[in-house]
């Protein structure tokens, strides 16, 4: 059996998605910026795909800015901001959380070298922030607030819509990292006070290699790539035209039926808690009540996550850990650190995503597989071992994790 | 990330898992916190190992280098498993990706410290003979 279950990870680009790609290859592959009508063309179905963003999360077309990725966005919109109030108005602040994507850490981190100071509001043991962290964080420095919608490990959903009341109130630009959510929450830009958002395709079946910006109208947004005049002159580049019109096809599916589609993973995925939460000294990381639909993320102790992984994928499960093995750190995931587990727990954690082409049976079969998996590793523990025999020690982590047996 | 196929070898069946009832010396190096732990224990008769096993708390690359060293070792006199280096460990496996190294240095240590403990144990100064068993600079 193949399974795939990491789709949070990026997601297979769908027939229908692809049909539409196609002729912007080999018919409709005019530049856009070309004046005859092979190019106009191209740029007909990008302005098309355009609109579909924008209606897919209540903006207007004028509001969107296609880039090369989420993480692209994210830079753009966190760096540019910061670097312009600065500019314009000495302001030297910005807002995030501990357990940001790397896409979001390393660009504060990148502005900290510049001189600014980034306050890392800390996430609660079961991931979540309030909007009360950030208004009180917020100061008449604060240049800009980021926070991600939804956690990309654990699956948190963030109270952005308070959030964005917070910022408007106090005058301050709220940019969010949506690209786990996009698809799997319902997303309005005007009604949850949404300044700027950062989207990626292929977390929704679009290709890898494309994203958007949206930007508030009557917000200043700085060039970020310098050249031509695509995208009214913030990101040269020629348009990747394929990819555009995929990511307006995909944001459009993606954002249709959304509840009835959650309805049915969140069966799976709760089925799945329950049943993997069976296996001895084990735990569920983040929140269940405001969690995406498809996300588990669990800690099994005395195993680590890279060779729970590589047994998983020869049972053909393809699946994730917030192992630091996988990002070629020795740190194990800054997000469950940030939860504030220990590492011996945080090395052990697995995370599946699944979606509505998931089935009962894979279900199953990931039940029974990680059970199975988890009991082959720990044979070959030495820290498992050490936990349940003589040596004792498993008092310290018992209160994180269900009865070792 | 890329594995060798021998790395992954090494992964799906590891040899010499378990632990030995009667050994003659057992080494135990890295933590939990750093995300490798790697246990050996070794059989010596006549100055000659004559088995080996391990149990290793770890990633793929722990676990194929444990198995590995394990299997570099066993048959072996003491006086050549002494001279085992991470690099012939990595060189059996087909290298490991640069990230990954410093679990072939874990196993060599584990190794060395399982020889440590059995000059201990019969009575004989292992400093001189081994040298410092040192921990890999990655975790401490």
């Amino acid at each position: 059996m193949k399974i795939y279950a990491d789709n949070a990870a990026t997601t297979p680009v769908l027939p229908e998605i692809l049909s539409v790609m196609l002729p912007c290859f080999t018919e409709n592959y005019g530049n856009p910026s070309s004046i005859y009508s092979l190019g106009m063309n191209a740029l007909r179905a990008i302005e098309k795909a355009r609109s579909q963003c924008a209606a897919a999360i209540g903006a207007k077309s004028n509001e969107i800015y296609f880039t090369g990725c989420g993480t692209e966005a994210d830079n753009w919109a966190i760096k540019e901001t910061a670097r312009r109030l600065r500019r314009e108005k000495g302001k030297t602040e910005i807002i995030t959380t501990n357990f940001e994507h790397h896409a979001v850490l390393h660009s504060t981190q990148a502005l900290e070298k510049e001189g600014f100071t980034v306050k890392y509001l800390p996430v609660s043991s079961d991931g979540y922030i309030t909007a009360n962290q950030v208004s009180d964080a917020i100061t008449d420095n604060t240049a800009l607030v980021t926070i991600m919608y939804a956690n990309n490990e654990i699956g948190t959903i963030l109270p952005i819509k308070e959030i964005g009341a917070i910022c408007r109130e106090k005058g301050v630009i709220f940019h969010t990292d949506a690209v786990q959510a996009i698809g799997h929450v319902p997303i309005n830009v005007t009604t949850q006070n949404i300044d700027m958002m950062s989207v990626s395709g292929h977390k929704i079946h679009a290709p890898k290699g494309v994203g958007f910006l949206y930007c508030k109208n009557g917000l200043k947004l700085d060039r970020f790539m310098h050249g031509g005049a695509q995208e009214r002159g913030k990101r040269a580049g020629t348009e990747n035209t394929a990819g555009i019109v995929a990511l307006g096809e995909a944001i459009t599916l993606a954002t249709t039926g959304i509840e009835e589609r959650a309805a049915k993973i969140i069966l799976m995925r709760d089925r799945l808690i329950k049943e993997l939460s069976k296996i001895p000294a084990s735990r569920v990381n983040g929140g269940c009540k405001d969690r995406l639909p498809g996300n588990v993320n669990m800690s099994f102790i005395g195993i680590e996550g890279e060779s729970l992984l590589l047994n998983l994928d020869l049972a053909g499960i393809s699946a994730s850990s917030g192992s630091a093995c996988t990002s070629g750190s020795l740190d194990p995931s800054h997000v469950l650190l940030a939860l504030g587990l220990p590492h011996e727990i945080a090395h052990g954690s697995l995370r599946l995503s699944i979606n509505e082409y998931n089935t009962d049976d894979e279900i199953d079969y990931i039940i029974e597989t990680v059970s199975k998996v988890c009991a082959k590793i720990r044979a070959m523990s030495p820290l498992w071992e050490d936990l349940t025999g003589g040596k004792g020690g498993f008092e310290r982590f018992a209160p994180l994790l269900t009865p070792i047996k | 990330m890329l594995y060798s196929e021998k790395v992954m070898e090494h992964f799906a069946n590891p040899h010499n898992v378990g632990e030995l009832e009667n050994a003659d010396g057992i080494g135990e190096v890295g933590n939990a916190k750093c995300g490798d732990i790697m246990k050996m224990y070794l059989k010596i008769d006549n100055n000659v190992i004559t088995d080996a096993k391990f149990k290793t708390f770890g990633c793929g690359a722990a676990i194929a280098t444990s198995s590995m060293a394990t299997d570099l070792v066993k048959g072996k006199p003491v006086s050549e498993a002494l001279k085992l280096t991470n690099k012939a460990v990595v060189d059996a496996l087909d290298g490991l990706p640069a990230q990954k190294l410093h679990c072939s240095v874990l196993a060599e240590q584990a190794i060395r410290s399982a020889l440590s403990d059995y000059y201990t144990r019969q009575g004989i100064d292992p400093l001189p003979i081994v040298g410092e068993v040192g921990e890999c600079a990655s975790c401490s």
